[in-house]
């Protein structure tokens, strides 16, 4: 290797340019989204993530459904795809019919008012002109109030999926920091928090949500608060293993040697190592507090009642369901469906993509 | 003769896509239109023997397919004249286990953990054979006797984890012999066991292959081990058949430059040369090809010779001393039930003085406690792990007795390389990170652009590219991970460094180069060594003075050349006979069939 400089001529790599930062950082996460592109359900699932984030954006931001509670059509009115539109005419038609055959037959001998019929007539029409004219058919059809159901769904994934992230996000952070020092420390640290994870989830869940409801009261920052507090427990234990697992290997022991403290060692050095596992973690506990807010709601215990989410809708639909009036079940359903089944395989591809032994 | 298996110009090559999705072939075996060919003759041993990377295990996994999915194998393996390459999935099953049989490398791995050894050696016999399950319960204690398990009867229900590591090797081989195969691949059977228990298997493999008439295809890194126990060799380099022939002729007059290279690169215990050869001195630049040579030493390329002497290094008593080490214990706790706990001793009453510019070799077995023995200098066990006691005076302070607060600045004095280079990197960090962090803790430079400056210095001087600050671990072989972790302890300007068993991973080429790394820095830098191996022909060529251990104990503690001369401890003398040294006396190798 006679191309190598040798011991005394280390003045010269001094002189060598100082390195670009950018170049340094990039490298494991630029790796990880060049796998990602490979993959093909990955990225179509994330683009409909994405296409969502920003439906909820515009619904955040009052572009898009922002008069969900309105009356916009007749209670229940059908789809116009499915046969609101030929509803619209027979109702049409029936009322323009009555109108006629009224007008035909002489009832006044019969009827001493029979007279003031048709100035009765004219000042209700026109006391109704003052209001709304509602549709007959919607889109996607209306609830019993007349509400347009597809703003509902539009609206009720907003809450639903901001429900779930912010709930993963409080739960990932209780259960990866407990979870990182009871990994790490171990020893009567670790008991002590072991003890509170078995108690907690000796309880069955839904008597702590029922406990959690019943102190805080309902609203969106209570059931984050609800299934933050109680689902962090998958985290806790996953970070815990991996935390364990990384102490003992030998690049955190060679740390301890270099003299980085305990934090140090914790954070810097295990925690981009096992940062995979949390996030996919994070991402399948979304979609499962997603459906944990739909129960919740169903129940009566979600979101206050004048806001909306998938699971008021799907509580609101089991009545309407008795009298064929499908179309609310089914547009929360396909607003869920089509989201968690995106997030759970964008999760999916990204821990293929983040795997640290995938890389070589 | 027809050989049993002849392999005629065999290629493998590997699909790989890259991270932007193309797709390309990456040669393992064979390069270019040049394929390998050997033969194995009926009882005969044949090793394939080259460095990592050099193709000579998926070769022998070619001959029994079991490379993974991308595996692309062309050429002819003929067995008894029938091309295994051809032949279908079913006749591949049948002839696995029942006429081909392997053993491989981790032994603990390579067993069911949750199958009994008994049912593991039966599973072969039931499946090839069609013994009842009497029949092969009865015949895998005979196998378990033929193969030096005591008391083998106890033994078949054991689970492998009660096992020790050679026990464990032993189950593999007499697993592998079940059903009387004719070609038995074995491959680094020895490399992940203790030097005693790698003579006891060496022995063993040795005896069954002349007993049974059975043809070995042995595959090793080591030319020293591969000398006693094969009557051929291959030697290959680069997917590509460098020599063959026979041992013989092989170690007396080697006609390749690399086998010469891979001859003379290995520390012996007969000769204590000032630095090891290493094969790039032998091999002037061939052809760079797709594997990144190690790159050597620095100015190794003009010390051709062994015995140039440029700076002759000075061990003398008169050095100051560094570390002086009295009556060293450490214990840990082992629970008993639910509160009773009892002690297990793991380093008892260690004693020795360390001088500046010195090595001190640590010999023993695994379990011998010597590594603990190491980390217990550095403080790197948990203080509820259990009692410490001695006395470790490091320029006069008391290292035990030291506040934690004090303790960082310890640290920065003796430093520590591990054995694994694959492990003791951070694989999220950079070189560059992982070299400035240490400073950064320790507040050696004044700003971060210093810190990189001094980083960029050390990994020239450790006989890498600048370039490298930028690259992340995996980027690295294993030798050059191993120069980076030196690099990296070597930040601290530390007076101390523990070096547990930190080339006993690495192929012996790589190794030469890493010690003689090591030796150049010692004497530059005057680093006093704590040297933990169980090699004791690195031991040799590395340290002053020996200590060998056994049980936690120091049974012996004496200058390297009077201990090698002529050891005192019966333990001693059992540890210098373990070591391999080819075929100048080779008691394993079997008369070479006629």
């Amino acid at each position: 290797m006679a191309d190598l400089p040798d011991f005394a001529s280390t003045s010269l790599i001094s002189t060598l340019p100082e390195p670009v930062p950018a170049r340094r950082a990039a490298g494991v996460w630029r790796s990880a989204w060049r796998r990602f592109r490979r993959d093909g359900v990955g990225m179509v699932s994330l683009a409909v993530v994405v296409a969502y984030a920003l439906l909820i954006a515009c619904t955040g931001s009052g572009l898009v459904a922002r008069g969900w509670q309105d009356e916009v059509g007749q209670p229940d009115a059908p789809p116009s795809f499915a046969g609101g539109a030929a509803r619209a005419a027979t109702v049409a038609a029936s009322a323009a019919a009555a109108a006629s055959a009224r007008a035909e037959v002489d009832i006044s001998d019969v009827d001493p008012l029979a007279p003031r019929y048709q100035e009765w007539d004219a000042r209700a029409a026109q006391y109704q002109a003052q209001a709304r004219p509602v549709a007959a058919t919607l889109p996607f059809g209306a609830d019993r109030l007349g509400r347009d159901v597809l703003s509902k769904a539009l609206k009720g994934t907003q809450i639903s999926v901001s429900v779930g992230v912010l709930a993963a996000i409080v739960a990932t952070l209780i259960g990866a920091s407990l979870g990182a020092v009871a990994g790490f420390f171990g020893g009567h640290v670790g008991d002590l928090v072991e003890w509170v994870y078995n108690v907690l989830t000796a309880v069955p869940e839904i008597l702590l949500f029922f406990a959690f409801a019943a102190v805080f009261g309902r609203g969106i920052s209570t059931l984050v608060l609800i299934l933050g507090l109680t689902g962090w427990t998958g985290q806790y234990r996953q970070v815990r293993a991996e935390f364990i697992k990384h102490s003992r290997r030998e690049y955190v022991r060679a740390a301890e040697a270099i003299g980085a403290s305990a934090g140090a060692r914790m954070f810097r050095h295990i925690l981009p190592n096992v940062s995979h596992v949390i996030l996919v973690r994070m991402s399948l506990m979304v979609v499962g507090f997603i459906k944990a807010e739909v129960i919740l709601s169903y129940l009566g215990l979600g979101v206050a009642t004048d806001q909306v989410s998938w699971g008021t809708m799907l509580a609101e639909s089991q009545s309407e369901l008795i009298l064929g009036h499908w179309w609310q079940l089914a547009a929360a359903t396909i607003a869920m469906a089509v989201f968690v089944t995106a997030f759970s395989l964008m999760a999916d591809a990204w821990r293929d993509a983040l795997d640290p032994r995938l890389q070589k | 003769m027809t050989p049993l298996l002849k392999v005629q110009d065999l290629h493998v090559a590997f699909r790989l896509h890259d991270e932007r999705g193309r797709s390309r072939h990456v040669e393992a075996v064979g390069r270019g239109t040049q394929g390998i060919s050997f033969e194995v003759p009926a009882n005969t041993t044949v090793a394939l023997v080259g460095e990592s990377g050099s193709g000579k295990s998926v070769s022998a996994m070619a001959l029994v397919q079991l490379l993974p999915r991308n595996a692309e194998c062309a050429g002819r393996v003929l067995w008894n004249g029938e091309d295994l390459l051809q032949a279908s999935r079913a006749r591949m099953q049948r002839l696995r286990g029942h006429e081909i049989a392997c053993v491989f490398q981790d032994p603990m791995s390579s067993l069911n953990p949750v199958l009994s050894v008994g049912e593991q050696i039966a599973e072969p016999l039931r499946k090839h054979l069609g013994l009842s399950r009497a029949a092969a319960r009865s015949r895998a204690e005979e196998l378990l006797a033929e193969v030096g398990i005591p008391e083998p009867r106890r033994r078949l229900d054991a689970w492998p984890h009660q096992l020790s590591g050679g026990q464990q090797q032993r189950v593999m081989i007499a697993m592998a012999l079940a059903c009387e195969p004719r070609l038995l691949i074995a491959d680094e059977p020895t490399t992940a066991l203790d030097v005693t228990i790698q003579r006891q298997i060496l022995e063993l493999l040795a005896r069954v292959q002349a007993q049974r008439g059975l043809a070995m295809l042995f595959i090793s890194h080591d030319l020293a081990v591969v000398g006693e126990v094969a009557q051929q060799i291959v030697v290959m380099r680069q997917g590509t058949v460098r020599e063959r022939g026979s041992v013989a002729e092989l170690f007396d007059a080697p006609k390749d430059a690399y086998t010469k290279a891979l001859l003379a690169c290995r520390p012996r215990l007969d000769d204590k040369p000032r630095r090891l050869t290493v094969i790039d001195d032998v091999l002037v630049v061939e052809a760079p090809g797709d594997v990144a040579p190690e790159a050597g030493a620095a100015g190794a390329a003009t010390v051709r010779n062994v015995d140039v002497d440029l700076n002759p290094r000075r061990a003398d008593d008169d050095d100051p001393v560094v570390l002086q080490v009295d009556g060293l214990s450490k214990s840990f706790w082992l629970r008993r039930g639910l509160f009773a706990r009892s002690e297990f001793k793991a380093v008892q009453d260690v004693r020795f003085t360390l001088r500046r510019g010195h090595t001190l070799g640590v010999v023993g077995e695994s379990g011998s406690g010597k590594t603990t023995m190491g980390l217990t200098l550095l403080r790197l066990h948990d203080a509820a792990s259990g009692p410490l006691s001695g006395r470790v005076l490091f320029h006069g302070h008391d290292l035990l007795a030291l506040a934690p607060a004090d303790r960082l600045a310890m640290r920065r004095r003796i430093q520590i390389v591990f054995q694994n280079p694959y492990e003791a990197l951070n694989p999220r960090f950079t070189i560059g990170q992982a070299l400035v962090e240490p400073m950064t803790i320790h507040g050696i430079g004044v700003d971060a652009p210093a810190r990189e400056r001094k980083a960029r210095d050390w990994l020239v001087r450790v006989g890498l590219d600048a370039e490298a600050m930028h690259k992340y671990p995996h980027e690295f072989s294993g030798g050059q991970r191993q120069r980076i972790a030196i690099a990296r302890s070597l930040t601290l300007s530390p007076d101390v460094l523990v070096l547990d068993e930190a080339v006993a991973t690495l192929d012996v080429s790589v190794q030469a180069q890493v010690l003689n790394l090591l030796k150049d820095l010692q004497d530059e830098l005057g680093l006093a060594y704590i040297f933990i191996s169980h090699d004791l022909a690195v031991v040799r060529f590395m340290a002053d003075d020996v200590m060998v251990m056994k049980d936690g104990r120091v049974v012996e503690h004496r200058r390297t050349d009077a201990l090698l001369a002529h050891p005192q401890d019966d333990y001693t003398r059992r540890l210098i006979s373990a070591v391999t040294r080819g075929p100048a006396n080779a008691p394993l190798r079997a008369a070479a069939p006629a």
